[in-house]
């Protein structure tokens, strides 16, 4: 199952009809929910070449989001780090501080386009909840949100946020009250309103089409890094960094260059607080190929299948699996996944702060990690790039208690 | 033969449904669980046993089944201890001939292995499989090697399945089709969808497997409407839920098995009626 083929072999036009990355991905779900499955499928591929709603999407992304994101050359940075010089993608930028809108502004017009009146989704540090209810604040769908007890305790000012904007936020008690509990409670929730709800899933996990969609509608943050470094540099990056939890910022900076055989791509999970089961969350690094939620890829289970306890100091990591596609390019070699761990993470957030001014996510700290240990390797005439997937503005309470500050 | 194939041969010269009570191995414990279906094989109330293997992660199953999973699984039930027990009620002094089919997720088959886990059920005298988050689709590999086991692979159909669908379905399975009565999770419902009795009948005319009816049925009422169109019903959380109520009440084992085989006899009672 994970026989290296070497990256030349790599494909870009995954998934196939079963909704296959190599043996990776497909749809693990009940019956129940096939049929809403394959609605879903069978208007995307309609959707696909139907030029209005892509100029539809492009239009809200431009004028609602802000697109096209910056990148922002960090000069302090690349300085005190003193290798190749460091690029952001500035995905913090966004309406509404992260990645999530674009997956969002997308999933909720096809919801529309496809008659239903309501929306559900999970989130784990509150990114996706906010984006959906931002969407169906938008487009005048009711919303509603699952999310782990211990997840609102740590991210309450989207919570607040997310109930402003008219979604009701359902807190989820069971298991370890975080991100993939709300994933349960939100399947749940499907299994008996598919007819009138569309489940806007956040990440690109879950049962196909979920994967491929999610990737798609995220595939704008890659295309527009790789037409501004051509346009800036009239050259690639040499190395483009992501944070990785299930995966959706780093698929869609991923995507496009993964035919760029000469552009190095690196994934930076969860350590938490070290390589001990239930400890970090590390699926890639750490875990095993097992069904959860949907789909076949790498998954932190016991033996006999059991879904592991997680950790990490990020709500938005703090998940025991990851996309089907990117344990496909873990199989292949196309991307190198490495563990970031909350310490270094914390470090990567102060050291951004100080030096250049921005405060990123907690989630988006583990890359900013990941790529000072990369630059430091690399030259200064080579170019490094962080999708800076979003801001980290939702995680100063839950950093000021780990520091034992008042605010 | 197989036991599920036998049952259904001789109920249906009887001419009344299965009823086939669903129990989650290992709550409050695998000695629970054992007396269980010691009880309601020796009175004859359960024709068949539907055996949740506790799974950390099920989308399909609402509250109570949910939390029967996660109270075994805290206690640490293991598969291989649920298929020992299985195969302990196949020997001794009475053994069990009641069908035994294990509700699993393919989660834990995975991991276990496909091969490995036909295998050791068949050993732990296990007639079928229900694998409730394995669409006919990604069944293929697996339908074969339970085939050559003589292992069931029984699958669902469910309100939301389209009729052309339902078709192919009722072709790749084996022992019974489980027709899921709602739209929805597991879990006791007071009033069963209106076309339901509708949806199975046009079922019924298109296959000759048995077609056993599961989710919501909880009352008597709901055996008496569903009894002329089934040949069997599955009962679930409304016996997990006793189960736990009276463990919790600090039952012994052979109460709590007392209480649900009165609970069973009742809605054995209104099939007759």
């Amino acid at each position: 199952m994970s026989v290296a083929e070497p990256s030349s072999k790599v494909q870009a036009s995954l998934p196939d009809a079963l909704g296959r990355f190599g043996p990776f991905g497909g749809r693990y779900v009940p019956e129940t929910l096939i049929d809403a499955l394959n609605r879903f499928e069978a208007e995307y591929l309609q959707l696909k070449s139907d030029a209005s709603f892509w100029a539809e999407i492009e239009g809200y992304l431009r004028d609602y989001v802000g697109r096209p994101s910056r990148i922002t050359h960090v000069t302090r940075l690349t300085a005190h780090v003193g290798g190749a010089q460091i690029y952001l993608k500035r995905e913090d930028l966004n309406h509404t501080g992260a990645h999530k809108i674009n997956n969002a502004i997308g999933q909720c017009l096809m919801a529309k386009r496809m008659g239903k009146t309501r929306v559900i989704a999970e989130t784990g540090a509150g990114q996706h909840g906010v984006a959906t209810a931002t969407a169906c604040a938008l487009f005048g769908l009711e919303c509603t949100v699952y999310m782990g007890e211990e997840d609102i305790r740590r991210q309450k000012l989207n919570v607040f946020n997310m109930r402003t904007m008219g979604a009701q936020v359902v807190p989820v008690t069971s298991g370890s009250r975080t991100l993939r509990d709300a994933t349960n409670e939100a399947m749940r929730d499907w299994m008996g309103s598919s007819s009138w709800t569309h489940y806007t899933i956040g990440s690109v996990v879950g049962p196909h089409p979920f994967p491929m969609i999610v990737r798609d509608f995220q595939s704008v943050i890659g295309n527009e890094t790789r037409a501004q470094f051509l346009e800036r540099f009239n050259a690639l990056p040499d190395k483009v960094v992501a944070c990785v939890g299930g995966g959706s910022n780093a698929a869609g900076m991923f995507y496009a260059f993964i035919p760029d055989k000469s552009v190095e791509l690196v994934g930076a999970e969860a350590g938490g607080r070290g390589p001990i089961s239930g400890e970090h969350a590390s699926s890639l690094t750490q875990g095993k190929p097992g069904v959860l939620h949907g789909s076949l890829s790498y998954v932190l289970q016991t033996e006999e299948g059991q879904t592991e306890d997680v950790h990490s100091i990020s709500a938005g990591l703090d998940y025991p699996g990851v996309g089907p596609e990117h344990a496909y390019w873990k199989d292949t070699g196309r991307v190198r996944y490495e563990s970031i761990t909350d310490k270094q993470a914390l470090e990567a957030y102060n050291t951004l702060a100080k030096l250049e001014g921005i405060l990123p996510a907690l989630e988006s700290s583990h890359a900013v990690a990941q790529a000072m240990i990369e630059a430091a390797k690399m030259s200064p005439d080579q170019r490094l790039v962080i999708c800076l997937s979003g801001r980290g503005d939702k995680d100063a309470y839950e950093i000021a208690r780990l520091r034992g500050e008042p605010m | 033969m197989n036991r599920i194939d036998a049952l259904f041969a001789r109920l249906r010269s009887e001419k009344r449904p299965a009823l086939m009570p669903f129990l989650t191995a290992g709550d409050p414990d695998l000695e629970t669980t054992k007396g269980l279906i010691e009880a309601l094989s020796a009175s004859g109330m359960a024709d068949m046993f539907e055996i949740g293997v506790p799974y950390s992660d099920p989308i399909a199953d609402g509250p109570v089944i949910a939390a029967s999973y996660n109270r075994a699984l805290v206690k640490g039930v293991h598969v291989d201890e649920i298929l020992a027990c299985l195969k302990g009620l196949r020997a001794g002094a009475s053994p069990v001939d009641a069908p035994f089919v294990t509700m699993i997720s393919f989660a834990i088959v995975h991991r276990i292995g496909v091969a490995k886990y036909l295998d050791d059920a068949k050993t732990a005298g296990v007639d079928g499989l229900i694998i409730p988050d394995l669409p006919v689709e990604e069944a293929d590999e697996l339908a074969k090697l339970a085939a050559t086991r003589d292992i069931k692979l029984i699958q669902l159909i469910t309100p939301t399945t389209p009729r052309d669908r339902a078709l192919a379905i009722a072709k790749s399975t084996t022992g019974f089709i489980y027709y899921v009565s709602v739209a929805g999770i597991t879990g006791e419902r007071r009033a069963l969808p209106e076309d339901l009795k509708d949806k199975v009948t046009w079922l019924r005319g298109q296959t000759d497997l048995p077609i056993c009816i599961g989710f919501g049925i909880s009352e008597p009422e709901h055996v008496k409407m569903l009894a002329p169109v089934a040949d069997g019903l599955i009962v679930g959380s409304a016996i997990v839920r006793r189960v736990h109520d009276a463990a919790q009440s600090g039952a012994t084992p052979q109460k709590i098995a007392g209480d649900v085989d009165a609970y069973v006899a009742s809605l054995r009672k209104a099939l007759e009626a």
